[in-house]
């Protein structure tokens, strides 16, 4: 068997490991799927008013407008605890057994990355099915859908990148665990949850520069209007950079954990 | 004989009245609680720091609300400040429920079980210490918003906020202590998290009753929590009456009785 195809069995078999340990323990399913949730309906019910604002983008509701914000928030929370997984196999000694394995150290984090991306599709299709339940249109169909689910699921495994260099750098999960407000600020301070243009300094300023705006801005496209070229390019672009931030850090966060155990 | 005779004639004469037996136990739990906070000060950041986001956030996201028509008040800051200081006693709350299961795991529990305290008060001392400590992410909020443009409450408005966070830390942590009594796992604590974050955001947290949206006005009706929330927000948005304060005030008695009988409950059934 060539060196790819066994990278791939690799890869394949720690992303499945990584799945099931989410669905597994509830306090790693949590963060990515209920609070969310919880989050999604207590926004849309509480300030779903704000529809009628001046200055608001056409929206047939509330919960179509903030349906990209919780698919956004429940990738970064994914990514959160994909770092956290990590950080917890490096604790437990799992991870320098994985070290001595005949096997590329790369798929070590590969295999985790996947794990996260399918944990970031599950949570697309989860909202998405919110969604359509609950009566929020996807005014580009199919393909608008497609892309919204592909931005989600590729934006999860660049967002896992960061997390599992912090992870690889620190070995320490309760420091992974520590950024989980910061994700929510990161959040905050993105158009994630309300049009920028209708945010209070300086969230609107920052919202404007947050590579997160755009990737939200790409993934809600489709869903509120059509599907627009620049919209989806500038998303892909962001996820582009997050991953290379991620890619470069985890690389040299390997090395590190490598050298010095 | 005579040895066993002075030993206890000294018992006798140093036993302590139970009323003030339990006192000084309920005390000396709390100050457990208070000598965790100065040895690992570190422990009170998250307590702080959620609710500092939220507040920061959905000031900085939700603001434009106070656009609305039939919005109360103008100023969001203000509007928003009394639920994120709730809010950061609902975090401390469940937090003295993720401390208490922890306890349960290491076994520190049991070791109280045996001695000759009441349950009762073995609750007391982890509910009591929830509402002292709830009062630092208040403050840090409080003091916060007041430097964004928050209004000045009063003191009368303020003593009302601050009971309100203080009574309702110690409802969170009656949540907190019965499901970690029950689960006997910190794996509970997202559970524990998320109960107290729904009971105080399906309020009239983010905007006026009239403005929400009509499933969360029903459940906001009926949530207890809504009559606290209005309760401590009083003094940000207009001035304190007594109308405006005593539905908070049987709200969280009814939620401490409800939630303290099910948590002692729960600490009855936890055996040695």
């Amino acid at each position: 068997m060539n060196s790819l195809a066994t990278n791939l069995r690799v890869v394949r078999a720690l992303g499945m490991r990584s799945i099931r340990q989410t669905f597994r323990r509830p306090q790693l399913m949590a963060p990515i799927i209920v609070f969310p949730t919880l989050l999604l309906a207590i926004q849309t019910g509480g300030a779903g008013s704000a529809i009628n604002l001046p200055g608001f983008p056409p929206v047939q509701s509330f919960l179509q407008f903030m349906l990209a914000g919780a698919m956004m928030q429940s990738l970064m929370l994914a990514g959160n605890s994909g770092g956290i997984a990590l950080a917890v196999d490096i604790e437990m000694g799992f991870t320098d057994r994985l070290f001595a394995a005949p096997i590329s150290r790369f798929t070590i984090v590969l295999g985790r990355l996947a794990g996260t991306a399918a944990l970031g599709l599950f949570a697309a299709l989860w909202f998405l099915a919110i969604g359509l339940i609950f009566g929020a249109e996807i005014e580009s169909g199919v393909p608008g859908a497609l892309i919204a689910i592909a931005l989600v699921t590729t934006c999860a495994l660049a967002v896992g990148g960061i997390g599992a260099a912090i992870a690889l750098r620190t070995g320490s999960a309760s420091v992974v665990q520590g950024l989980f407000p910061l994700v929510l600020v990161v959040l905050f301070i993105s158009t994630a949850f309300f049009p920028q243009d209708l945010m209070i300094e300086p969230a609107k300023t920052i919202a404007e520069y947050n590579p997160l705006s755009f990737v939200v801005d790409g993934i809600r496209d489709p869903m509120i209007s059509g599907i627009s070229g620049s919209e989806t390019l500038d998303a892909v672009l962001a996820i582009a950079g997050i991953a290379a931030l991620g890619l470069v850090l985890s690389a040299r966060a390997l090395r590190h954990r490598v050298r010095t155990g | 004989m005579e040895a066993s005779a002075t030993t206890a004639g000294a018992g006798a004469a140093t036993a302590l009245p139970t009323w003030r037996a339990n006192a000084a136990t309920i005390g000396a739990l709390i100050s457990r609680a208070k000598n965790e906070l100065l040895r690992v000060p570190g422990a009170a950041i998250p307590g702080v720091l959620a609710p500092t986001i939220f507040f920061l956030g959905l000031n900085g996201v939700f603001g434009a609300l106070t656009h609305l028509q039939g919005f109360t008040t103008g100023n969001y800051e203000s509007f928003i400040v009394p639920v994120s200081m709730l809010q950061g006693a609902g975090f401390t709350g469940a937090a003295a429920g993720v401390n208490l299961a922890r306890d349960i795991e290491q076994g520190w529990l049991d070791r109280l079980l045996v001695s000759p305290a009441p349950r009762w008060v073995l609750l007391a001392g982890t509910v009591l210490a929830a509402s002292a400590r709830a009062l630092i992410p208040a403050t840090f909020v409080f003091g916060m918003a007041l430097a964004l443009g928050a209004g000045w409450p009063g003191i009368d408005g303020l003593l009302v906020t601050y009971s309100m966070v203080a009574a309702m830390a110690a409802v969170a942590a009656c949540w907190g202590s019965m499901l970690a009594l029950h689960f006997k796992s910190q794996s509970a604590a997202p559970l524990m998290q998320a109960g107290t974050m729904a009971l105080i955001l399906t309020t009239t947290a983010y905007a006026p009753l009239a403005l929400l949206q009509g499933w969360l006005q029903d459940i906001a009706w009926i949530n207890p929590v809504t009559q606290v929330v209005d309760a401590a927000r009083q003094g940000f948005v207009g001035g304190v009456t007594w109308a405006g304060t005593w539905p908070g005030i049987v709200a969280l008695l009814g939620m401490l009785t409800f939630l303290g009988a099910l948590a002692l409950r729960e600490m009855r059934r936890t055996a040695v």
